[in-house]
């Protein structure tokens, strides 16, 4: 018998608009007007100023951790433009705000997350995200559940969930790809591959030289697309979407872009990553290619800059204002979330303010009246 | 009242469930063409069909997961693990997910779903199959946890559980599926919550729950013979768990033997000893006692497994020891 080949795969990388701003006008066909690549530039750069504050108010002691976006918009942004508020839903990891933003999230509760308060998680009705997400890989298997709702359900939506490259290491995320593909979910499996989990740089997560190629193995159409082109990220997100909403199943996309910031505030990258590979992402920067694109077609030039620069910062601080303006969360809190209807000896805990150790006085056995 | 098998009181109630609600469905692992590892989802796939009786994966973490997901977007799923013993790996979703969601969305998302399967030992089974996880489970906050004995209990909590809006944990046994009792012929929901008083008594209070009752029961009939009549109560919930009922019974026995089928440290026993002591130190006339199994990994050779697990004499002892009974 000959040795044959029963199965060989290829990745497609998708490439429109490059880092020096040139478009492939044959593949933006049909992608974004100009009205909306105005209205999405606006969003990003609006996010990276955002960013930077909330960069400066945790150096300021006025936040916690934060983990950084900067040179990730594109993805966020292109990706979540494509799936429909209030019928898709997104289940974040924790680096991008754009495409909560987008989805419908009001930007001070981002902001609210990461100076402390739970609040900035309590995703106001109609808006579909879940909270977001710090243990790595758990939240692409709610996705998947999410998404198998609308299907089972009868509902025409889909579920894009986002993680990075380190998490694609975890064995949730072979569980849901697995399950997502076995069963035809809605699902979009969203990757943004930032080349670094904390100082792990990916050829030392992964022996394989894609993200992508690991959906093969589930049998799921897989795509990479430069992450800081939006017309790529757009391009792939819509036609994911739109495959699983007409019933194609889950899709996987790999949008290949940098951390160009810190992993988070309580690191210094700068210990463990070379300054040539820093400085090369930087000339790759999403934002900066968009605007030559923009100001090459007419369609943007300084003074317009210059007045979205204004309107950025008003928007920042706004933001600011809205998540340190919003009083204390109540003690009572802590025991109303704990369950749906609350159980007794929780009750008489909430109604006593003991928030430690349990049966301490004897009212909380409720046998004080007897 | 009509007599059924502990497997088929599980079944009914996931037939009623799914009957009365479109959302309720089943997963795990060889729930659907197999009928269940022990038999519990008898009849439902030709029922209900492969839409909602579903055969996974074999991924405890990532099934467990997905019905937290389900759960989230309005529908109640029931997980099925072939043991809780390998939902160890799906321990991240209960504790870290299904039990948090609630909180960490400020009350916007709550988590609807059961988790369910045998625990506990059954027999040669080994180390790695044979622990009981009341305890772990219980000491996590925004879960519930139950562990029906009969049929009776099986059926009505489980049912009370597919209803509950939050996460609930039922701890069934593979010794315990073939077990007959009697039923209503109608629909009744046994409420989460509350302890059963199986035995009333005078002399000695025992607590205990799950399949050592068993043990527990021979050992209150070998009492009673001697004229030492106990009073039994099963706690059925583990978490929210029913402290008056026990301590009202210790005002009435003033002495309390705790037997439980789990490791000892940080366990059940501990936890109610320490409750019971702070509410009714002053109705105790002697030191709590409890009988746990070996403070070891549970042995294999069936002539340790005995050795490992309170039996009846050691009960009937526990209890004259509190009873300052020679
Ligand atoms: C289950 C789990 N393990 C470890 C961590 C610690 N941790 C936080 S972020 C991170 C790296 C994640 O890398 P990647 O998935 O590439 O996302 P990125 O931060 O690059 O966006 C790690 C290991 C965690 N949060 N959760
Ligand atoms: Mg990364």
């Amino acid at each position: 018998m000959p040795i044959r080949t029963d199965f060989s795969a290829t990745v497609e990388h998708i490439s429109i608009l490059d880092e020096h701003g040139v478009l492939d006008e044959q593949l933006a066909k049909d992608t974004l007007t100009d009205e909306q690549v105005l209205e999405l530039f606006q969003y990003m750069c609006k996010c990276r100023a955002l960013d930077e504050t909330a960069f400066k108010l945790q150096r300021s002691g006025r936040m916690g951790t934060y983990p950084q976006n900067k040179g990730q918009e594109a993805a966020a942004i292109g990706s979540a433009f494509a799936a429909k508020r209030g019928v898709d839903w997104l289940v974040p990891c924790y680096r991008e705000n754009a495409a909560l933003w987008m989805h419908g999230l009001p930007m001070h509760y981002v902001l609210l997350h990461w100076m402390g308060d739970e609040r900035g998680n309590q995703i106001p009705q109609g808006v579909n995200i879940t909270p977001l997400c710090i243990p790595i890989g758990t939240q692409m298997l709610h996705a998947t559940g999410i998404s198998w709702a609308m299907k089972l359900r009868g509902i025409p939506g889909v579920a894009i969930t986002y993680f990075g490259d380190g998490a694609t290491s975890e064995g949730d995320f072979h569980e849901a790809m697995n399950f997502a593909s076995v069963q035809q979910t809605p699902t979009i499996f969203f990757c943004q591959n930032n080349e670094w989990a904390i100082s792990v740089p990916r050829e030392r997560q992964m022996w394989s030289s894609t993200v992508a190629q690991k959906a093969i193995a589930y049998g799921m159409p897989c795509v990479r697309v430069d992450g800081n082109d939006l017309f790529a990220v757009y391009k792939a997100s819509r036609d994911a979407i739109e495959r699983a909403r007409a019933g194609g199943g889950p899709s996987f996309i790999e949008a290949v872009t940098y951390r160009l910031a810190d992993h988070t505030t309580a690191d210094d990258a700068r210990r463990y990553r070379d300054p040539v590979e820093v400085e090369a992402w930087v000339g790759k920067d999403p934002i900066i290619r968009l605007r030559k694109y923009l100001v090459s077609k007419g369609l943007w030039d300084d003074a317009k800059q210059a007045e979205l620069d204004e309107a950025g910062k008003a928007m920042v601080s706004e933001v600011v204002r809205a998540a340190e303006g919003i009083a204390k969360p109540a003690v009572s809190d802590i025991f109303d979330y704990t369950y749906a209807t609350i159980p007794p000896e929780l009750e008489v805990q909430r109604r006593t303010m003991r928030t430690h150790s349990l049966g301490q006085s004897p009212e909380q056995v409720g046998l004080a009246g007897r | 009242m009509r007599e059924v098998q502990y497997r088929e009181a599980v079944a009914e109630a996931m037939r009623e469930e799914m009957l009365r609600d479109e959302s309720v469905f089943l997963m795990g692992e060889e729930v659907a063409e197999y009928n269940g590892a022990y038999k519990a989802s008898k009849g439902l796939l030709d029922e209900f069909g492969p839409r909602r009786v579903i055969d996974t994966p074999i991924a405890e973490l990532g099934f467990s997961a997905i019905g937290v997901g389900a759960a989230m977007n309005g529908l109640r799923p029931i997980v099925e693990f072939m043991t809780w013993n390998f939902a160890i790996l799906a321990a991240d979703q209960i504790i870290n997910h299904a039990a948090k969601m609630l909180q960490m969305s400020g009350g916007q998302y709550n988590v609807p779903i059961v988790f369910r399967g045998p625990n506990g030992t059954a027999g040669q089974l080994a180390a790695t199959h044979s622990q009981s996880f009341e305890s772990m489970y219980a000491s996590i906050p925004g879960l519930k946890v139950v562990t029906p004995f009969t049929p009776y209990e099986a059926k009505g909590l489980l049912k009370a559980a597919i209803r509950d809006n939050d996460p609930v944990l039922v701890m069934e046994s593979e010794k315990m599926y073939g077990d007959k009792g009697l039923i209503p012929d109608g629909e009744y929901l046994v409420p989460i919550g509350k302890a059963n008083i199986r035995r009333t008594g005078t002399d000695c209070t025992i607590v205990s729950f799950g399949k050592i009752l068993k043990t527990v029961h021979a050992a209150a009939d070998a009492l009673a013979a001697e004229g030492i009549e106990v009073e039994v109560i099963d706690l059925v919930t583990i978490r929210p768990l029913d402290l008056d009922t026990i301590v009202e019974s210790i005002k009435k026995t003033n002495r309390l033997v705790i037997v439980e089928e789990s490791f000892p440290v940080a366990s059940i026993s501990s936890e109610i000893a320490y409750r019971v002591q702070r509410h009714a130190f002053d109705y105790l006339d002697a030191p709590i006692r409890r009988l746990c199994q070996s403070d070891t990994p549970f042995a294999f050779a069936t002539s340790l497994i005995d050795a490992a697990l309170p039996q009846t004499g050691d009960i009937v002892q526990a209890v004259k020891d509190v009873a300052y009974v020679a």
